[in-house]
């Protein structure tokens, strides 16, 4: 068994003995934390086994599922892969270490079954982006959907239902649509190779090689479940709905893991398999792209509510990542990849922050708080700490992935840089703007200020009391300082992670190049 | 003088008969022949447990008798009984299809404790609302002739899709018709509303055959012999009238995919799976479909194929307008026996489309496709009828929130199924739409399959919504209570259950199976 099985297997039994734990629970929080710590350490062994300049695809397993369609169960890493299962290995302990500070669990569901089904869904985001077997895949993407909809749906908002729909809808269908793709794939390999395959590698190969037409069409399928899932400008418009309605612990695994599936597909799937369809059709994903940098940015900054304005900003930066992808050259792309990893670091904090800070005033409208930095100075810093990643302050990760996208991105495509640019600009405005509004300024809102006397009474000595706030305590600074470190550390010195990508990046876009 | 009265008259040879292929279809009709002398001769009180034991004994006999056969069966099928039935790997597989299904339908008839007495009325022939009536309401007895009844079906079922000429295929339609018409109205509680099920299915039925019927007569206007082999002779190189062998095909078709309730010739579908007594419904919606497109399936693969250009774009147009009507329609629907028929014709839309296909995938892939959806449909009827109020099943939607609270290893149950209808992957709903869109794509049809992807997704909404009721939403405070199913209606949805996930993770050896042959072809 390789360590990457571990790591697809563990978390699945740690659901089901959560799941039989679920009337106590401390007892079955301390277990779903026990299973993550543990799959936390297991990456170590997978990141040290991982040889960057070795194979294409390492870790590999292979079982023969469904020998009628050439369908196996086989899983591998490459270096983007690997950031991804290590980013959501890391961001499970975390979201679970703070489940207590940002979420309420609804009245009459447990919080063993909340947990249980994040573990089910941990299990199962590895397992996709660990897939190398595109039925699998396929399989794995749609699957995934069941534990979010019903984390969604069971354990958010007041909206929630509504957005736990929309969610899978969109998702599912986007599926649907790529499922017709990989069946228009598989039936090339048959008619190329006289017996039909799902093999990743195999289809790569057969498929790049189509003409452009067939290319084109296939290329479509993948590209919208993709474009859905990640998502780009205009196929986005459930993501605010369900990262306004999902508990705070969701909302960060969905944006910040769940999500990345869909710029994942462009590399592993897209770029490599319809290398003449994608440089033919780079345009337009470029223009989506940009067009969802300013459009998520603008929105972002109308946004009155935390949670959709985190929405707007991953909108935002996913835009930047579309961008990278498709400028095909190695510093864009190799900047991409490592967006992915930075913006589920930074992004997963900002979340998280602005989750305790909802919290904790009761409110998630960002005009009930003002002034909040005097009252809690803790998590007005790891609010600001957040806010600059995202905003790809220099010295935080994010500068470093935004940076080497835009100048690989103007090095081919100067035009769309250029217009990217504005969106760093932009994002300086609404990160600066949100802090200022919550953090700066006198003590005021309803979330920290007592409720004020209505209309027509005399004011009364005690309304506009300042109400109190709790500061960040220990466990909740403990369970943040991990993302605080890697965000600066990785400001300063992000070669492992670039090198552990590059052989990747490169291997991804030869064939594109070629073209 | 007409030829046919010219020659001269012979000795009439009795046509050979390979009874050891046949034996399962006759076991069959032997066994409801027998049920209906036990009807006849045994006491009231005994009628019951000798009719379940002579059903289940005599299905699962005929299905020993189809192992035995199919071990050692010719590859290449048979032709027997003077060649109108073909005994070949489809039809095989149908059968053994048609049987364990059937033992699932039989499992749900035969329980009386969910409904005390079971869901069958005492006595059909009392009108409804009248003072015998509302006595018989609490009566416990019920009409065991159901029995024999599902035992003709099923056998009419099994004829059906061996039939190898016109005339047999439309005796095997009535065979199987006629008792179903019968049994839609015996329904214990709403008798109005099941009666007029049985009376809208027997007109409507009625006027299908007839079209059946019509068509058959122009075909053998036009190729001179109802058997499919000699259409398929005539059509392949003859300067005879074409409108003769297109008007004929329409009007046959129309019969069938009334049968298999393909839109737009659906609208039956509702109205008489919402009357029927439910494991009636469970019954017709799994079996007839199965024998429906076993029929379709046959007479496009054998007697039509080589004109397949001109009658495939109405095909399209059929499947198109059957999945569009099923998934919206659908999503209108706020009973969910009624949501499960829309559901069931926007099925017939996909599996149109593998029949479509005429190729050894598309063959393979609707057999497996009607497997699986047969014994998923069934469990979602299974668990339809648990869900009880005081005045029988309770199948509004409104009743169904907050399900999940109260017994959330049901609500489990049909969340799954749920999913399988909708065709989510690692169930049997996702295998079965997998081998026949991909079927349809490798032959090109690939706007269809798109069409067909993107109803999917519109159908799996209405699915979604009684997961969300069942979920996400608060239970009324007088919402129906959830029936401790008794041992048969345990078995029966259980089978149901287990194949739906065996077919998602190893579908491999009923693939196997599915695509071991084709149609025997020679007449």
């Amino acid at each position: 068994m390789t360590w990457l099985l571990a790591l697809i297997l563990l978390p699945l039994l740690g659901a089901v003995a959560v799941a039989f734990l679920r009337r106590d629970d401390r007892l079955a929080t301390m277990t779903a934390f026990a299973v993550s710590i543990v799959e936390l350490v297991l990456i170590l062994p997978l990141w040290l086994s991982y040889d960057p300049g070795g194979e294409r695809l390492q870790q590999v397993s292979s079982l023969e599922w469904i020998p009628a369609f050439g369908v196996h169960i086989s899983f591998g890493i490459d270096g983007i892969a690997l950031l991804m299962i290590a980013v959501i290995a890391l961001l499970v302990p975390v979201v679970i270490a703070l489940l207590r500070s940002t979420d309420k669990i609804p009245e009459g569901k447990d919080v063993g079954g909340l947990l249980s089904l994040i573990l089910v869904q941990q299990s199962l985001t590895i397992a996709v982006f660990a897939a190398t077997d595109v039925f699998l895949f396929y399989v794995l993407f749609e699957i995934m959907l069941i534990p979010m909809y019903f984390l969604i749906g069971g354990y958010g908002g007041p909206r929630r239902q509504y957005a736990a729909v929309k969610f899978f809808l969109y998702s599912f269908l986007g599926g649907l649509i790529m499922l017709a793709s990989a069946i228009g794939a598989y039936s090339l390999a048959a008619d190329e190779l006289g017996e039909g395959t799902f093999d990743w590698a195999t289809l790569v190969e057969v498929v790049s090689e189509a003409p452009l037409e067939t290319q084109i069409w296939l290329f479509l399928g993948f590209f919208l479940a993709f474009a859905i899932k990640a998502p780009l400008v205009p196929f986005h418009t459930w993501l605010p709905d369900a990262a306004s309605q999902a508990p705070v612990a969701v909302t960060v695994l969905l944006v910040g893991v769940l999500d990345k599936v869909g710029t994942f597909g462009f590399l592993r799937y897209s770029l490599p398999m319809t290398p003449d369809a994608s440089a033919e059709l780079a345009p337009v994903v470029l223009v989506l792209a940009v067009v969802g940098v300013i459009y998520g940015s603008m929105l972002a900054a109308g946004q009155t509510d935390m949670r959709r304005f985190v929405a707007y900003v991953s909108i935002a930066h996913f835009g930047f990542i579309a961008l990278g992808i498709f400028a095909f050259t190695q510093q864009a792309v190799a900047g991409s990849a490592t967006y992915m990893l930075n913006h589920s670091l930074a992004t997963g904090m900002l979340i998280l922050v602005l989750g305790i800070v909802a919290a904790r005033g009761g409110h998630t409208r960002i005009d009930a708080f003002g002034g909040m930095a005097k009252v809690t100075p803790v998590l007005a810093a790891m609010l600001l700490i957040a806010g600059l990643s995202a905003l790809s302050l220099p010295g935080t990760n994010s500068f470093i992935s935004e940076f080497l996208v835009l100048l690989g991105a103007f090095d081919t495509r100067p035009a769309y840089a250029v217009v990217a640019t504005v969106g760093m600009v932009l994002a300086a405005a609404y990160v600066l703007w949100l802090y200022q509004r919550i953090m700066t300024g006198p003590v005021r809102g309803d979330a920290m200020l007592a409720a004020a006397p209505g209309p027509g009474t005399a004011a009364a000595p005690e309304a506009g009391a300042r109400k109190t706030i709790r500061d960040l305590g220990g466990r909740e600074i403990a369970a943040l300082a991990p993302l605080v470190v890697l965000i600066i550390g990785l400001g300063f010195y992000p070669k492992p992670v670039l090198d552990t990508v590059n052989p990747s990046v490169e291997q991804t876009i030869t064939a594109v190049q070629e073209r | 003088m007409n030829p046919f009265l010219a020659q001269q008259v012979q000795t009439v040879d009795a046509p050979g008969i390979d009874w050891g292929a046949i034996l399962p279809m006759v076991i069959v009709f032997g066994a409801a022949c027998v049920g209906v002398l036990i009807e006849a001769f045994v006491p009231k009180h005994q009628r019951w447990s000798g009719q379940v034991v002579l059903t289940l004994g005599s299905i699962a006999a005929a299905g020993i008798a189809l192992g035995a056969y199919v071990s050692g069966r010719p590859s290449h099928g048979v032709l027997t009984m003077a060649g109108t039935l073909s005994i070949d790997t489809p039809a095989l597989f149908l059968w053994g299809t048609l049987l364990a299904l059937s033992v699932a339908a039989v499992l749900m008839i035969a329980d009386r404790s969910v409904e005390p007495g079971g869901s069958f009325v005492a006595q059909a022939g009392i009108a409804p609302g009248t003072v015998q009536d509302r006595a018989q309401v609490q009566s416990t007895g019920m009409q065991t002739e159901v029995f024999p009844l599902a035992l003709f079906a099923l056998g009419g079922m099994m004829a059906f899709t061996a039939a190898n000429d016109l005339l047999t295929m439309f005796i095997a339609l009535e065979v199987l018709s006629l008792p179903l018409y019968l049994m839609c109205g015996l329904a214990r509680r709403r008798r109005l509303l099941s009666q007029e099920a049985a009376v809208k299915y027997f007109l409507l039925g009625a006027f299908a055959s007839a079209f059946f019927l019509y068509g058959l007569a122009m075909l053998y206007g036009y190729a001179g012999s109802v058997k499919l082999a000699d259409i398929a002779t005539a059509a392949a190189g003859t300067d005879r009238s074409d409108t003769l062998l297109f008007a004929g095909l329409g009007l046959l078709m129309v019969g069938l995919l009334f049968k298999g309730s393909v839109g737009p010739f659906h609208t039956w579908t509702p109205d008489v799976y919402q009357g029927a007594p439910t494991p009636v419904t469970a019954f017709m919606a799994a079996c007839t479909k199965v024998a429906a497109f076993g029929g379709i399936l046959r007479v496009l693969t054998v007697a039509f194929e080589a004109t397949s250009w001109e009658w495939r774009g109405v095909m399209w147009a059929v499947a198109i307008i059957s999945m569009a009507v099923g998934a919206v329609l659908g999503l209108t629907q706020t009973d969910l026996k009624r949501m499960i028929a829309y559901s069931s014709i926007a099925h017939a839309g996909f599996l149109l489309i593998g029949t479509m296909a005429l190729t050894d995938e598309g063959l393979s892939g609707t057999l497996f496709y009607l497997l699986a959806y047969g014994f998923t449909t069934l469990a979602v009827f299974g668990v339809i009828s648990l869900v009880r109020d005081s005045s029988g099943e309770a199948t509004h939607l409104s009743a169904w929130a907050g399900l999940a609270k109260r017994s959330p290893l049901l609500a489990g149950v049909f969340t799954f199924l749920l999913l399988a209808l909708a065709g989510i992957p690692l169930t049997s709903g996702f295998v079965g739409k997998f081998v026949v869109f991909s079927a349809a794509l490798s032959d090109g049809m690939a706007p269809l399959v798109v069409i067909a992807l993107v109803f999917s997704a519109v159908a799996a909404f209405f699915y979604l919504r009684v997961v969300v009721l069942m979920y996400f939403s608060e239970p009324a405070s007088d919402g129906p209570t959830v029936s401790v199913p008794g041992a048969f209606t345990t078995a029966s949805i259980a089978l149901g259950v287990i194949v739906t996930l065996l077919l998602g993770l190893l579908p491999t050896f009923a693939l196997d199976w599915a695509g071991a042959g084709g149609f025997a072809l020679g007449g």
